[in-house]
């Protein structure tokens, strides 16, 4: 392991972490600006710059005015909290959805001087393993939030997410070893590779053609974990105030912010790259375009390695603006609805998913 | 070699079983070198992010207990709320274990279930039907109703 090595893993590290800040920070923007849209409102629109004359800053609004205004809050702890776990609760909501992301290829190999760069922070060969797990320690945060903060709403908050998060956990897992059955790996970068083909030349081998129904199950799965409408029950502002971070203010409370939108990053770029393709352009290979009856465009590999960066980065966004659209579309479940829907529908769908599955790869041999 | 290993990846990247002794299972943690660089820079940024407040935040002086009560919509706060729950929340938790764990053991089958073949199958579903019965069980009990 030479330094050179070291420090490009921590290159692509740095990018990988400002790409889910950034885009997270972006995503707030798209869903206020979005449910706005959907609401036939205006959505916030002015930034009041040292109280001199509101400006629109547009994107700014959200990008730098926001977390200024945040930055300055005063920092409040209630009375009778656990000062540590206080602290320690925003941490670990965001901490474990933004290091999840080390697993997940973000391109093929760039080849700068004769050395092959993986894209990819780590090349695990047990990548979905350690998504899966870094993305459940994320229950902690929510779990001691509401336990630190000494009040009722976000006790309830706490104890409702952690049921309902670890409740769908189960079935994402099951509607993930469909996937895993049909590539035979847990290396993301191999299953990224593994789609590369295409079907009678024309349709592109994405895993949600192998696997639509686990794709479905871990969509809405994803979406419970994320606790955002329509499973929005920790939170519930409507009946538990603001839920598990109640009684957070300031930088604390954007982390737990932060935290709902980075795991929808997260969801979407696990969705992406198990069901549709990771980096892969359809018809792009290594040396160009190959479209189906011959035609051959020959691209640099620069150029190649750079569409299929935004291939990746277009399909996690449009993912991200999926699940926004579900958000400010359907209205809430009852708490007993979203238990009934991971225990009673997901879980045997998913159960049943993998015997099919099963019984497929069996039969063909 | 040495020198790209883990970084470069693909299929020149050295396996568990394809390694010799000490240098073929060391080999393997060069893998996790990058997950450790991303726990260090998450570590900085989120420390930073979380801790912001404290430092940069407004700071209000005088009476504070009435600002410290914890929010209960205006009414005095009564008392510390950390009480009982409901117990559904205790079961869930116990069925999760049980199930969870099971997924977990479905893992290491899944990847090589070609090579098991039939066998292998017949095996998995003989489990799987014991969670099942499990399942089918618990929600006979009413474990999973909540009212």
């Amino acid at each position: 392991m030479g330094l050179i090595a070291v420090g490009i893993a921590a290159v692509k590290a740095f990018a990988v972490l400002m790409l889910v800040l950034n885009m997270s920070a972006v995503l707030l923007w798209v869903e206020r600006k979005g449910s706005a849209l959907i609401q036939d409102r205006i959505g916030a629109n002015r930034a009041n710059v040292f109280g001199v004359m509101p400006l629109n800053l547009g994107l700014l609004n959200t990008l730098v005015a926001d977390p200024i205004k945040l930055l300055t809050k005063e920092d409040m702890v209630p009375a009778g909290a656990d000062k540590l776990l206080h602290f320690l609760a925003p941490f670990l909501a965001v901490f474990p959805v933004l290091v999840t992301f080390a697993a997940i290829p973000f391109g093929d190999e760039l080849v700068i001087g004769g050395q092959a760069i993986n894209l990819q922070v780590a090349a695990l060969d047990i990548g979905i393993l350690y998504v899966l797990a870094m993305s459940s320690l994320a229950i902690y945060g929510v779990v001691l939030g509401g336990w630190a903060s000494n009040s009722r709403w976000a006790l309830l908050g706490g104890i409702r997410g952690a049921a309902q998060m670890i409740s769908y956990e189960i079935a994402m897992g099951l509607a993930l070893i469909g996937a895993v059955m049909a590539f035979g790996t847990l290396d993301m970068q191999a299953i990224a590779r593994a789609q590369g083909h295409h079907f009678f030349g024309v349709i592109p081998a994405w895993g949600v053609i192998y696997q639509p129904l686990a794709f479905l199950i871990f969509l809405i799965a994803g979406i419970a974990e994320t606790k955002r409408v329509p499973f929005d029950l920790p939170e519930g502002e409507s009946e538990l105030v603001s839920g598990y971070f109640t009684e957070y203010s300031g930088m604390k409370q954007a982390a737990f912010m932060l935290s709902d939108f980075a795991e929808s990053v997260v969801v979407a770029g696990l969705a992406a790259t198990l069901f549709f393709g990771a980096w892969q352009v359809p018809f792009l290979f290594r040396d160009g375009f190959h479209f189906p009856g011959g035609v051959i465009v020959a691209l640099p590999h620069l150029a190649v390695v750079v569409l299929q960066i935004v291939s990746f980065t277009l399909k996690v966004f449009a993912l991200c603006v999926f699940q926004i659209l579900v958000r400010w579309t359907l209205p809430r479940y009852r708490y007993d609805q979203v238990m009934d829907l991971g225990w009673k529908y997901l879980l045997p769908l998913a159960l049943a998913n993998m015997l099919v599955t099963g019984i497929v790869i069996v039969s063909i041999g | 070699m040495r020198e790209t290993i883990g970084i470069t990846g693909g299929a020149a990247r050295p396996r568990l079983r394809g390694g010799t002794g000490f240098a073929g299972a060391f080999a393997v943690l060069d893998q996790y070198i990058g997950v450790l660089i991303t726990f260090a820079l998450g570590t900085v940024i989120v420390l930073g992010m979380v801790s912001g407040s404290m430092i940069f935040g407004a700071r209000s002086k005088g009476r504070r207990a009435v600002k410290d009560e914890v929010f209960e919509c205006g009414n005095p706060s009564s008392g510390p709320a950390r009480g009982r729950f409901s117990v559904h929340f205790y079961l869930v938790a116990i069925l999760f274990i049980v199930f969870d764990v099971e997924v977990v053991f479905m893992y290491p089958w899944a990847i090589v279930f070609r090579q098991l073949g039939v066998p292998g199958f017949i095996e998995m579903l003989t489990f799987v039907a014991v969670l099942g019965f499990g399942l089918v069980y618990v929600w006979r009990r009413g474990a999973l109703a909540w009212d």
